[in-house]
């Protein structure tokens, strides 16, 4: 416990200064837009007096030298106030919070087909090595491992929706369903196996691989022959004491995706109108609406963070000879 | 020894894999070539019938997209975009993290620390959505695409120059040079980078497939430079014609998707030759 609780702070410590990292490119980025708030906002409200223009800078402190401008931000930023979106009239932490559960949905439901298709496809992949099975297993992984993931979102869409019929085309909701709470879980489903599929089959790709070469390479070492002459089951020892070692070089690749696995999201999320942060990214780009942009970001960026330390106090339970750097 | 060329071939073809990626690369980078000889007008031109099929007219063998631009052609002056993006993409992530990992791995303590949380920081930020945000900042031109891509892909060679160079900088040739009163910038650059550079290669060929993929996520989402034709824009474009004419964005995918796998084939083929002590791993 007490072991716990320091690497925690530890990392936490650490993190800090990435964290403020983050914040200064992206305050950099708001800067280099082309206008300022202000001017988003006279165009949103369509405020054209320079003097009234003028009085909100000052207000908001636009007039200020830019470094006390960078304070500001960081200030604001603390108190979880990311800046305010003119075109929904809501504060940015609101907006994003809004969307984010679509979006959790997405991104659990991908990693959690690909950890166990990517893991299951390693594992058959390694126990049966340089068989017809493996072979095949390779050429699958590598072609989505090249495959664009909207591309197969789309022709998934083809296949499926346009010319089977099986699946809904886009969105998260039928318009005018079944309310029952059964219902409505069945109607999120159909709506989320493509989508999922077509962001998921990419990483499962990845753990494919990672995980055939890490289970032959757990599968030489020393207390496997033990355990074989032991006489243990090849079962048994290929599920209790390779595939637990071999766990964790996927383990940190998973950490390690996150942010990337999110970043996708905004393309797979485009292709299907599915309601979560990554249109809303997509929608405020195309509007210009940079404080947006930028929130989404940055709550991005932080949520990689406390992702990527669960996955570190996951790995520490893995493998308790693991300290912490 | 024979000549390193031959002998270089000698070790590369025996990886069949890597064999065909090469040859498919050869063919895009004909089609890249030759695309200015057989289709000489600008391929964004309106020149037939919309939603030709392919196999259908013998003057548009691949048919005809939305307003009627010949895809064949668009095909073709694509291929030269995603080769010149990727490899220069790879080129400027090779040169950041270059540069980050081995000042990180030859002089170590702050100056490691410091650029490490540099490092995490790129690292941490979702990559798409950065490049989104700078390309829409700065404006969708091709150097910005450029640039942008290769600001998201340098962080995984700088962590392995760093390795490299942690392990190297402690070697006799490298004590021995400083001994001789050589520059810290003259041993990094003519003593230990020769040394580090072949994991490298190999990497930096791994981006350009990367900077591939995200260079046609761009142009999908329409936010790359839109007067160039590129094959991640048709897709984006054919995808509202998914219920008549799905071949729009069939075939450019298929070119992205064979592309890619070529440059990740050529990769494993390049560690082959040249990591062969990590061969079977």
């Amino acid at each position: 416990m007490n072991r716990t609780f320091l690497a925690v702070r530890r990392r936490l410590l650490q993190a800090v200064p990435v964290v403020f990292g983050i914040v200064a490119i992206i305050f950099l980025l708001l800067n280099l837009s082309p206008g300022d708030l202000v001017d988003v906002m006279a165009a949103e409200e369509q405020i054209s007096d320079p003097q009234v223009l003028e009085q909100i800078r000052a207000e908001y402190g636009l007039d200020k030298p830019i470094y006390v401008q960078l304070a500001n931000y960081v200030w604001n930023i603390v108190h979880l106030d990311l800046g305010y979106s003119f075109r929904h009239s809501q504060p940015v932490w609101d907006v994003i919070v809004e969307r984010l559960p679509a979006t959790l949905i997405l991104m659990s439901v991908s990693m959690a087909l690909a950890l166990f298709i990517g893991g299951l496809a390693g594992v058959v992949a390694s126990i049966k090595v340089n068989t017809l099975y493996d072979n095949l297993i390779s050429v699958v992984a590598i072609i989505f491992f090249a495959a664009p993931s909207f591309w197969i979102g789309l022709m998934m869409m083809v296949l499926f929706s346009v010319k089977l019929g099986l699946l809904p085309v886009s969105g998260m909701y039928t318009i005018g369903g079944d309310y029952s709470l059964a219902g409505e879980i069945w109607d999120v489903t159909r709506h989320l196996v493509m989508p999922s599929f077509a962001l998921g089959l990419f990483y499962a790709a990845i753990y494919a691989r990672v995980m055939r070469a890490s289970m032959l390479e757990v599968s030489g070492l020393d207390f496997i022959r033990t355990a074989r002459a032991k006489g243990l089951g090849e079962k048994r020892v290929a599920f209790k004491h390779i595939l637990r070692n071999a766990l964790l070089p996927v383990v940190t690749l998973f950490g390690l995706q996150l942010g990337t696995m999110l970043a996708g999201s905004v393309v797979i999320e485009s292709v299907f109108s599915w309601p979560g942060i990554g249109t809303l990214v997509f929608e405020a780009v195309l509007t210009r609406n940079f404080p947006l942009v930028m929130g989404v970001l940055l709550f991005g960026s932080i949520l990689v963070v406390i992702a990527n330390l669960a996955v570190d106090l996951v790995y520490m339970r893995l493998d308790p000879r693991i300290e912490l750097r | 020894m024979a000549n390193p060329v031959t002998e270089f071939w000698r070790r590369y073809r025996r990886n069949g894999a890597a064999v065909v990626g090469l040859a498919i690369l050869c063919v895009v980078v004909a089609m890249a070539l030759s695309a200015p000889v057989f289709f000489p007008t600008n391929p964004l031109r309106l020149v037939g019938p919309a939603e030709l099929w392919p196999l259908t007219d013998a003057r548009f063998p691949l048919g005809t997209d939305s307003l009627g631009r010949d895809i064949a052609a668009q095909l073709a002056h694509g291929a030269g975009t995603t080769l010149i993006i990727g490899l220069v993409a790879s080129l400027v992530a090779t040169t950041i993290g270059v540069g980050i990992g081995a000042a990180a791995g030859y002089y170590g303590g702050l100056v490691d620390d410091v650029l490490m949380r540099f490092t995490e920081i790129f690292q941490t930020i979702p990559n798409l959505i950065f490049l989104l945000a700078l390309v829409a900042v700065l404006g969708p031109k091709i150097e910005h695409v450029v640039i942008g891509i290769g600001l998201i892909s340098w962080t995984s060679v700088a962590r392995l120059v760093r390795a490299e160079f942690m392990t190297l900088r402690e070697r006799e040739f490298v004590l021995a040079s400083r001994a001789m009163g050589m520059s810290d910038l003259r041993i990094i650059v003519t003593q230990i980078l020769p040394n580090a550079i072949p994991p490298v290669i190999v990497l930096a060929s791994l981006i350009v497939a990367g900077a591939v993929l995200f260079e046609s996520a761009l142009a999908f989402l329409g936010l790359s430079d839109p007067n160039i034709a590129s094959w991640g824009g048709l897709i984006g474009e054919g995808r509202l014609l998914i219920r008549t004419s799905w071949y729009v964005c069939a075939l450019p995918g298929l070119a992205i998707l064979l592309t890619v796998l070529a440059l990740n084939l050529i990769g494993d083929g390049l560690n082959d030759v040249l990591n062969p002590m990590l061969k079977n791993r």
